[in-house]
């Protein structure tokens, strides 16, 4: 008896030394810089906490939102920028100037700040086709009209052949930020609900498909769309209600709940039944053993509302276009802080951790 | 997903974890291994171990075909690639395996051309595009994918495409279960066996463990059910005094396996005098290398490669964790110098190792509730 005590008391020391470990602000030690620094998960949370944050320092970067918050005599504006970089240029569902309109707003709108105006830099591969380059500026001024923004300022580089894949798109974006908002990844508390804009997985299944790597064919279309008239619907109805909102990019909704389980120092229970995620997209993942959960979304977003005003914010949110789908997928919790927990749908329980890089076809 | 979700249903999970638990005696403690990483997935992925009741324990064994790959092989494999004009070739989830000095990950980052692929036919589609660059498939894996290099190798001769070959690293079952339990402080009272190896060399190649070693072993599919209803049935021999080799994923498995794979592998493979395997050290005749008849084909013989064995590190007991030995928390150097982003030893490679999907989870098991 005296013995298996000794023993347990390790176990606990060592997960003790895990939960330090897991803690602590992320390290950047690695001598390059390879494809896992770009894909959303643990290596670039190393990069962005362990090289640029330190750099840069201030205040409103240490928040970590999605935009920064910016005041200029009294008024409360947001700024974000973002580089778009995908390969095909279009998709199924979309393309780089679509991607390059909504993901810079959508920045914006869900820290609350409706979007006003954004600056646009295109990097051109020399012997890029004009008319590839000529339907790109055409649905970049669509979805900017679309979404109520004004393109304000711009640039153009043009490099050599083989030194970016077509063209690469930067929009930086200024917005105004919403009286009606007070959101802040640090400000979630146990018992909040978790809501989700709609189904997951989409994106990044529509790119994996389109890139031809696997043999695969199902009609999944991108969903990139602009999340400010939902966001605006969810601010009319439970505006002080809302705790944070974030868009479940590169990473997907698994990545995003572990960076906020982290700011807010909260656990988070999610029932993975209540995710909602397209037969089709299920059935990709499945065959590619990819989790829907981390992979990238371009029009969905994770709400975090208190207890109290969680079914209005459902109810609102359905009614907005696109948002059809929404679901209350779980709840905060208080233990173990800094964790994400699945409940599966086969009554069993599993952490859902952070991944390292991109998520990885398993071959077995 | 239709067929697929069948074996997911919670309501048949709950009746088969009751049914477990009216198998099992009270006080008496059951260890089994399931053999496949396949199967550790999906315990994790389904959360099959908070079903199960806590006298009975699942040990993860060496099944999982990536965590196997020694230090050395990978660093062969990363030398391969930096090799003038090639393009070199792998399954997704042997790109963050770490060799001794780093993976294929940070290879590719440090110039060398590395593509993921799905099957091996995807890498020989690389070089009949390529004509100009070589091509090379790192051919990973035990009994489930060797035949579909094999095909591929076929294929590759059939259409003459000179600038194709393979590093192969396939490894074979039977051979480390055998070590394993030959192993004098081994601690198991039964196996899942693994599903996806017997859909091609059958069920038949496992009756030794119960005729040599008395073990209960019952070919196990993997989706939830499938796991629940083989521990079902191993409970079942236990307590009717049965020991032998039992079919419960007869949907899929034939007893004989398949003959038609099994021949194309006869053709294109022969077993090396022995392999090593990270954690567990060198195996006889559990590595498979080209025939004779495809040595052209053979990259290490194409290219020459440092061959160098790098031992796994001291403190690593890897080897101890996969005999059911020790849990993951009782190697020195669990959670301190071997943690998923640094991993020194096979086990917390890979998502499907035991240390990993204990660092991963084992704090939260099922004696700790959330609150």
């Amino acid at each position: 008896m005296a013995d298996q005590t000794a023993v347990s008391d390790r176990e606990a020391k060592i997960l003790g030394i895990i939960e330090t470990a897991r803690g602590k602000r992320a390290k950047f030690r690695d001598q390059k810089i390879n494809m896992s620094h770009g894909a959303g998960g643990k290596a670039t949370q190393g990069l962005i906490e362990g090289v640029l944050v330190p750099a840069f320092g201030g205040e409103t970067l240490s928040e970590m939102g999605d935009a920064g918050a910016v005041t200029i005599a009294g008024v409360e504006l947001a700024m974000t920028t973002d580089s778009y970089v995908v390969k095909p240029l279009t998709f199924p569902g979309g393309s780089i100037g679509e991607l390059a309109v909504n993901g810079t707003c959508n920045d914006l709108a869900v820290s609350g700040a409706r979007p006003i105006a954004l600056t646009l830099s295109l990097v051109l591969e020399e012997g890029l086709d004009s008319d590839t380059l000529k339907a790109e500026v055409e649905a970049i001024a669509r979805t900017a009209r679309e979404a109520g923004v004004e393109i304000v300022a711009g640039d153009t580089k043009v490099v050599e052949r083989g030194h970016c894949d077509g063209m690469y798109v930067c929009t930086t974006g200024i917005g105004h930020r919403d009286p009606r908002a007070r959101l802040s990844p640090s400000s979630l508390r146990p018992g909040d609900r978790i809501l989700l804009s709609g189904s997951i997985g989409e994106h990044g299944t529509a790119i994996m498909l389109a890139r031809n790597l696997f043999d695969l064919d199902a009609s999944i279309e991108s969903d990139t769309r602009s999340l400010w008239p939902a966001v605006d619907a969810l601010l009319e109805a439970v505006g002080p209600d809302l705790r944070c909102l974030r868009d479940a990019t590169r990473g997907g909704v698994a990545s995003v709940l572990n960076e906020l389980a982290r700011a807010s120092s909260v656990a988070m229970i999610v029932r993975e039944g209540a995710v909602p995620v397209d037969p089709a997209v299920a059935g990709a993942s499945e065959i590619l053993g990819i989790d829907p959960m981390y992979v990238a979304n371009e029009g969905k977003f994770v709400a975090f509302v208190a207890p109290e005003a969680a079914d209005e914010a459902l109810e609102t949110l359905r009614k907005v276009d696109g948002c059809e789908d929404a679901a209350e997928i779980g709840e905060v919790r208080t233990e173990p802080p800094g964790m994400v927990l699945v409940e599966t749908s086969f009554g069993g329980r599993r952490v859902m951790d952070q991944l390292v890089g991109d998520p990885l076809p398993r071959i077995c | 997903m239709k067929y697929v979700d069948e074996y997911r249903d919670a309501d048949l999970g709950r009746a088969l974890s009751g049914e477990i638990l009216s198998l099992v005696e009270p006080g008496r403690h059951y260890k089994f291994m399931e053999v496949c990483g396949g199967h550790t997935h999906s315990i994790y992925k389904y959360g099959v171990d908070d079903l199960l009741p806590a006298n009975v324990e699942l040990v993860h064994g060496p099944g999982c075909p990536v965590c196997v790959i020694p230090m050395g092989r990978v660093d062969d494999g990363i030398a391969l690639a930096h090799e003038e004009g090639v393009i070199f070739t792998c399954f997704g989830d042997m790109m963050r395996v770490p060799g001794s000095e780093g993976s294929l990950l940070e290879a590719n980052a440090a110039g060398a051309d590395i593509r993921m692929v799905y099957s091996p036919l995807d890498a020989l589609r690389i070089a009949k595009q390529n004509p100009d660059r070589e091509v090379v498939f790192f051919a990973i894996g035990f009994e489930t994918t060797a035949p579909s290099t094999a095909l591929t190798l076929k294929r590759a001769r059939a259409e003459g495409v000179p600038n194709f070959s393979v590093m192969c690293s396939h490894v074979t079952i039977v051979p480390p279960l055998r070590a394993l339990l030959e192993s004098p402080d081994l601690r198991l009272d039964g196996f899942v066996g693994p599903g996806h190896v017997a859909t091609v060399v059958g069920a038949r190649p496992f009756e030794f463990i119960p005729a040599d070693y008395g073990k209960p072993i019952v070919v196990a599919g993997f989706e939830p059910l499938d796991i629940l209803h083989a521990i079902t049935m191993i409970l079942r021999q236990l307590n009717e005094n049965r020991c032998e080799v039992e079919n419960q994923y007869s949907r899929v498995v034939p007893y004989e396996g398949n003959q038609r794979a099994l021949e194309v592998m006869a053709e294109v493979f022969e077993l090396r005098p022995h392999f090593e395997w990270r954690g567990l050290g060198f195996i006889s005749h559990s590595g498979l290398k080209l025939s004779e008849a495809y040595a052209d084909l053979d990259a290490e013989k194409r290219f020459s490669v440092p061959g160098v064995r790098v031992a796994d590190p001291k403190a690593c007991q890897c080897g101890e964790v996969l005999k059911g030995v020790i849990k993951p928390w009782e190697c020195k150097v669990f959670g301190t110098a071997c943690t998923p982003e640094r991993p020194i030893g096979t086990c917390m490679v890979s998502s499907e190792g035991a240390c990993a999907a204990y660092y991963n989870y084992g704090r939260f098991a099922r004696e700790r509730e959330v609150v």
